[in-house]
């Protein structure tokens, strides 16, 4: 008798036409397509492949690893979605997984939710796939279930991502901007703002050619190899949108402390002053993908700095300012030239200036 | 970055610093009040606060910041007719970045941009005829704005748009002068000033003959000042040489870049383009005679104020702002009964509050730290 097994082996679909239309958001055969086309053969894992309408998680697994559970989730909206040094998909995939590492999570499984304008190319889709799951391979973290909606023109720009993360916390570990104390030392991993530099110029309305690369990576080795020799560390914060000048306030408004930075120890690369110096912005304020602030205290800072720089993504990394007891929420600078100021949050988005 | 670094040396601004105490100490006028020196251009005052330059000096010098940054003395009238042009069907507004946020009496281009305008900001006039070149069907309107340092490249752009023949190009002039508005400051009553510091980038333009009266008939020393911020120390300690010895001249640190007599290129193109209004109205100043310029004749089909009809009234300022004040040194701008309360960065009622030049915004965002301890 023949019987036929059960459950078949799913054959993936594939996309024959070079770009996608609204068909592919149509629920039917053409969608199937896609996300077999795009997604999951590029993600290819057991959790994803069965396409139920959620991934299942064995929670003795989980539980293994920690006693919490850290959750949450990012949108990626950059433009353009291909830029020197990486595309919108790695930077989904980084972003999210940096968001659990400096909660002092194992970054897990991911979501990812797309949102597709028509009319997009599908070699730039898998392309985009393609670096999601290179990213999430090297992170060493599962994208086991996602969405993907397509919309008309110019209800999206190409392509927007969301990327939801879930990983768990150790024992024992608690990180917090509420825990920096006097005395504490601010670290950085390296050199600022080269992301948002490198998307300005990518935009190239600036008509400035710049070979300044984003700095998007997962952090979540370096930041293990930093709890290890650091393992009082109070607080990492990954310097995204707004830049360290932004993480470094919200890190003095929660523990009610001063952070006073030195212009002369807080590593930017000469391309990006050059950068800013033309176009009046200021580094401080620039986003990273790739950078954390940590806050430790004043005797692991030395092995925290040796922690980081013995790592790739922390070679120049730099010990840039102290914690004081001085005025509660304000963060200041000693500059280059000698004199202090202010470095407040910022309102709106950097304007650059007239002249 | 090399020929920039220099100028920001610790141990050269130490030095200087010390020089600056050493002649205050000579200067009796010192023992007895404060001396006031105005920086008149905005980027002096950016470069003062982004290197916390005022917590260096003896604390008899008060830094007065000048009403130099175009983006603070934009009248709100001015900004409501950018926003009526801009909201027109048709057209693509350009303009350089920190005038979004300028307010308006009803709304910042920011604002509009958000209900829909095509708003777009660029970099140079020739970023907004390119995009006029780009979209032939659409009107593209250039906002004009600054003093002289800007002018030149707006008239270059109008000179290029007219080489080409790009007619759906135009200019919404809101260039102004700086020697007239210098002259408002020194004719009002209630004047504070000992000594200026003279703006680098207007005077590259213009060179330094056109303050020649600053020192000749109201006996006031000035000292024309690159931006970087040995430059600003270097230009203190020279006009408090000056105060010690009682001369009044205008001298020129920024020889490096200002010429005595300007670059004759660009005011050639400006002599070419635009003629002088009868008056343009300052915010916190008021109308100032001859303080602005509006297209030739010969330009009127590149001029959106002829092209467009524009509601172009006269917006006051609201009553309980002293921008006036704060601008010609009367005040300090948290002495201002609006500052850091109604009026902030995050919702400007004085075009102090807009630009990170403004004085205002500047106190409030990079803050002396000294001044706000004085706020306190």
């Amino acid at each position: 008798m023949n019987i036929m097994p059960f459950p078949k082996p799913r054959r993936l679909g594939k996309v024959n036409v070079p770009t996608v239309t609204l068909a592919h958001g149509g629920g039917g055969k053409a969608m199937k397509d896609l996300i077999d086309d795009v997604f999951v053969s590029a993600f290819d894992n057991g959790t994803l492949a069965p396409l139920e309408d959620q991934a299942r998680i064995d929670l003795a697994d989980v539980a293994a690893q920690g006693d919490r559970l850290a959750f949450t989730t990012d949108s990626f909206v950059v433009d353009p979605v291909v830029f020197p040094g990486g595309d919108i998909g790695k930077l989904a995939v980084c972003g999210t997984v940096n968001d659990l590492a400096v909660g002092g999570a194992r970054p897990l499984y991911l979501s990812c939710a797309a949102i597709i304008e028509e009319g997009v190319s599908l070699d730039l889709l898998r392309r985009i796939a393609g670096s999601m799951a290179e990213a999430a391979r090297d992170a060493g973290v599962g994208i086991v279930t996602g969405d993907t909606k397509v919309v008309h023109r110019g209800a999206c720009d190409k392509l927007f991502l969301t990327t939801t993360g879930v990983g768990v916390i150790r024992e024992g570990r608690v990180l917090g901007a509420h825990l920096a104390r006097p005395g504490d030392a601010v670290l950085v991993n390296g050199l600022l703002g080269d992301h948002g530099a490198a998307i300005l110029g990518a935009r190239g309305d600036m008509a400035l050619e710049t070979p300044i690369e984003s700095d998007c990576a997962a952090l979540h080795g370096l930041i293990d190899a930093l709890l290890a020799a650091a393992p009082g560390t109070r607080a990492l914060r990954d310097a995204t949108r707004g830049g360290l000048a932004t993480v470094l306030n919200e890190i003095a408004d929660a523990s009610e402390t001063e952070i006073e930075i030195d212009e002369t120890t807080t590593p930017i690369r000469e391309e990006v002053k050059g950068f800013c110096e033309i176009l009046g912005l200021d580094p401080l304020y620039l986003a990273n993908e790739g950078k954390i602030a940590a806050i430790v205290p004043p005797d692991e800072a030395d092995a925290a700095l040796a922690a980081m720089q013995s790592h790739p993504l922390g070679a120049a990394a730099r010990i840039i300012g102290t914690v004081k007891d001085g005025e509660r929420g304000r963060v200041t600078m000693r500059t280059v030239f000698g004199g202090r100021r202010i470095v407040d949050m910022l309102v709106g988005e950097q304007l650059p200036r007239i002249c | 970055m090399k020929y920039i670094d220099e100028f920001r040396d610790r141990e050269k601004a130490a030095a200087l610093v010390k020089e600056i105490e050493a002649l205050v100490a000579e200067i009796p006028m010192a023992k007895e009040r404060p001396i006031h020196i105005m920086e008149v251009c905005g980027g002096h005052t950016h470069s003062i606060f982004r290197y916390g330059i005022e917590g260096m000096l003896p604390e008899v010098i008060e830094l007065v910041h000048g009403p130099g940054c175009p983006v603070c003395v934009l009248p709100m009238g001015r900004v409501d007719d950018c926003v009526a042009i801009a909201e027109r069907p048709g057209v693509i507004f350009t303009t350089f970045g920190d005038a979004m946020r300028v307010p308006g009496s009803k709304k910042s281009l920011m604002q509009a941009k958000a209900d829909g305008a095509d708003i777009r900001m660029v970099y140079s006039p020739m970023d907004a005829l390119e995009i006029a070149r780009k979209n032939p069907e659409r009107e593209v309107v250039f906002f004009g704005l600054g003093f002289e340092t800007t002018m030149p490249s707006t008239a270059l752009t109008i000179l290029q748009a007219e080489h080409e023949g790009i007619a759906n190009f135009s200019v919404f002039c809101n260039h102004i002068t700086i020697v007239p508005m210098l002259k408002a400051i020194l004719e009002s009553p209630d004047l504070n000033i000992d000594a200026f510091i003279g703006p680098g980038h207007v005077s590259m333009v213009i060179g330094t003959a056109p303050y020649d009266f600053i020192a000749s008939f109201y006996k006031k020393p000035m000292v024309v000042s690159g931006f970087e911020p040995l430059d600003v120390l270097q230009s203190i300690w020279m006009v408090l040489k000056q105060i010690k010895e009682g001369r009044a001249e205008i001298e020129n640190q920024y020889a490096r870049v200002v010429p005595d007599d300007g670059n004759s290129a660009a005011q050639d193109a400006v002599e070419k383009v635009y003629e002088l209004r009868d008056f343009f109205e300052w915010r916190g100043l008021g109308s100032i005679d001859h303080s602005g310029v509006k297209l030739r004749e010969g330009y009127a089909h590149c001029d959106a104020e002829l092209k467009f009809a524009l509601p172009n009234l006269q917006v006051a300022d609201p009553a309980a702002c002293q921008c006036g004040a704060v601008l010609k040194g009367v005040i300090k701008p948290w002495q201002c009964a609006l500052f850091g309360t109604a009026c902030t960065p995050e919702t400007p009622l004085g075009a102090l509050m807009v630009s990170s030049e403004g004085s205002c915004a500047a106190y409030y965002q990079y803050g002396g730290v000294k001044a706000q301890a004085g706020a306190a």
